[in-house]
């Protein structure tokens, strides 16, 4: 039986190069430092992702884009069995996913793993994180409800003050004057088809480049000599803790999703006036409150254009953040850059707070 | 002293190492089994849930086939039986067959044919009789399954479950 076993491994092994693999895998190891929290966090992205998809999937078997849509998702809400926990698992998995994101760049950020070799890691990470918040916008419009209606009636006023072409866009994402069945229809396309597949490409050229280089040590363990610094195998060691993360994650999901339900809220009716208190999902909360904000003080468009250049130069410097924090030793330049990074953080969480606040 | 210890200390452990490894190994795959169920049980009845409503809709003992009355004699129409094709022949003025249109061979819905007096199955030319529903020539295995004719009235035609 053994040789048997044996020998299909070695025919199937002489095709598809299966030792390279076993080789790389038991090769590949992890450092280990006071700072090894922070790994987790990209596979716990991936983790909630591979969730999405899942739920997603068992979604799509009865949501019905167009007029249909918010009868469709009541179904799945109240008539389907366990509808109710699939929809609400794909909720909070979505929420838990952006954290996750958000975690996970900032820990990359304050690592500095962005420097070189890992330039495209960074970039290819920043588009990612993009994708996902174009996904949780287009996926938060599909139930049709109230507030869906009119989060994404005012997310699309954002791009439309954008001078010349910003109107022009918005109607090309909507498909039409106001947001309607069509628009549903777009945001379903975008969302079940045009963004998986872009996700999947990004993120396999993510991984790709993670196993390249390895995983970034921060400045405070490169400063140590190499033979001080420590190092488990990836396999299995790294991966039954990466599993055992994933397992308090699954837990943590199912207590969400199963004690916290998410509401379904009342139809999308054009003609009811915007409920009190609406606001985005807490991951737009920070841009929403900056936008008030300026809207305050420098009212008309103005406000608003003024809001959309300060969110793109951020947006800008942020990216390219590889280019000017070059030098592995912690000079000034560095350290400059880490408190840039501790700024964008604070505001980021104060604005969030403050657009709570005053709602 | 110490030398014997030495040679004794890494053979003693083993039988216990084992039968440790065998018991964390049949924990783990528990708690996955359990896992994989708590997982598994909900997205099954979520997949089945259209399977159940069919069922219920299918679980009717009686139909009543409306307007049937009007039907001349040697024609027939086909009506549903909860989820079943069926098809009801009136064969003579106080005469009526209803039977199953669907198939004995590979499910496909049979026609009934009055001028050559027969009904066929399209698919894989099954031929059946269509007083009796009998497989008269073709790979149907079995007669069509029949149905009772209970009366005929203003209404239409009542059609029970044999």
């Amino acid at each position: 039986m053994k040789t048997f076993i044996n020998s299909i491994y070695g025919w199937a092994d002489a095709r598809l190069g299966l030792e390279e693999l076993s080789h790389f895998a038991r090769k590949k190891t992890v450092p280990e430092h006071a700072h090894s929290f922070w790994y987790y966090w990209g596979g716990l992205s991936l983790f909630f992702f591979l969730v999405q998809a899942f739920t997603g999937i068992l979604l799509l078997l009865y949501y019905r884009p167009g007029p249909e849509a918010f009868e469709s998702v009541r179904q799945i809400t109240y008539e389907m069995h366990f509808g109710w926990l699939i929809r609400s698992t794909h909720s909070w998995a979505a929420n838990l996913m952006v954290f996750a994101v958000f975690v996970h760049m900032f820990s990359v950020f304050f690592m500095k793993a962005y420097r070189s070799p890992r330039e495209f890691g960074w970039w290819s990470g920043l588009v990612l994180l993009m994708v996902v918040m174009v996904f949780g916008f287009s996926g938060y419009l599909l139930p049709m409800n109230e507030l869906a209606y009119f989060a994404t009636k005012v997310g699309l006023e954002i791009p439309a003050s954008t001078p010349i072409i910003g109107p022009k866009i918005a109607e090309l994402v909507r498909g039409g004057l106001e947001v309607n069945e069509v628009t549903v229809q777009r945001f379903f396309a975008l969302h079940v088809v045009v963004l998986p597949a872009v996700f999947a490409v990004l993120l396999g050229f993510h991984l790709w480049l993670v196993q390249k280089h390895g995983n970034a040590l921060p400045p405070s363990e490169e400063a140590k000599p190499a033979q001080e610094r420590k190092t488990v195998p990836f396999f299995p060691n790294f991966l039954m803790k990466d599993l055992a993360v994933w397992l308090v994650a699954l837990n943590i999901l199912a207590v969400l999703a199963a004690v916290f339900p998410w509401e379904l809220g009342q139809p999308a009716d054009a003609l009811k006036p915007a409920p009190q208190g609406i606001h985005p999902e807490w991951y737009f909360m920070s841009q929403f409150q900056v936008l008030k904000v300026l809207g305050d003080w420098m009212p008309g468009a103005v406000g608003e254009i003024a809001g959309i250049l300060l969110f793109n130069v951020c947006l800008v410097l942020w990216f390219l953040v590889p280019l000017y924090d070059t030098s592995r030793e912690s000079g000034r330049r560095a350290r400059r850059v880490t408190w840039l990074g501790l700024v964008a953080l604070i505001a980021l969480i104060i604005t969030t707070i403050w657009g709570y606040a005053v709602l | 002293m110490s030398k014997p210890n030495k040679h004794k200390e890494p053979v003693a452990p083993q039988p216990e190492s084992i039968s440790r490894r065998v018991f964390t190994g049949l924990a783990l795959g528990g708690v996955g089994i359990c896992y994989a169920a708590a997982v598994g049980y909900p997205v099954y009845r979520y997949l089945m849930s259209p399977v159940e409503k069919a069922a219920e809709v299918a679980a009717v003992t009686e139909v009543v086939v409306k307007d049937a009355q009007k039907l001349p004699v040697g024609s027939g129409v086909m009506f549903k039986f909860g989820a079943e094709p069926c098809l009801l022949i009136r064969q003579a003025e106080d005469k009526w067959t209803a039977m199953s249109a669907k198939c004995t061979h590979l499910g496909c819905t049979v026609q009934h044919e009055p001028e050559q007096n027969r009904i066929v199955c399209a698919c894989h030319g099954g031929v059946y009789d269509p007083e009796t529903g009998g497989n008269i020539s073709g790979p149907p295995p079995r007669p069509l399954s029949q149905l009772v004719v209970k009366e005929v009235t203003e209404e239409g035609v009542r059609v029970a479950r044999n």
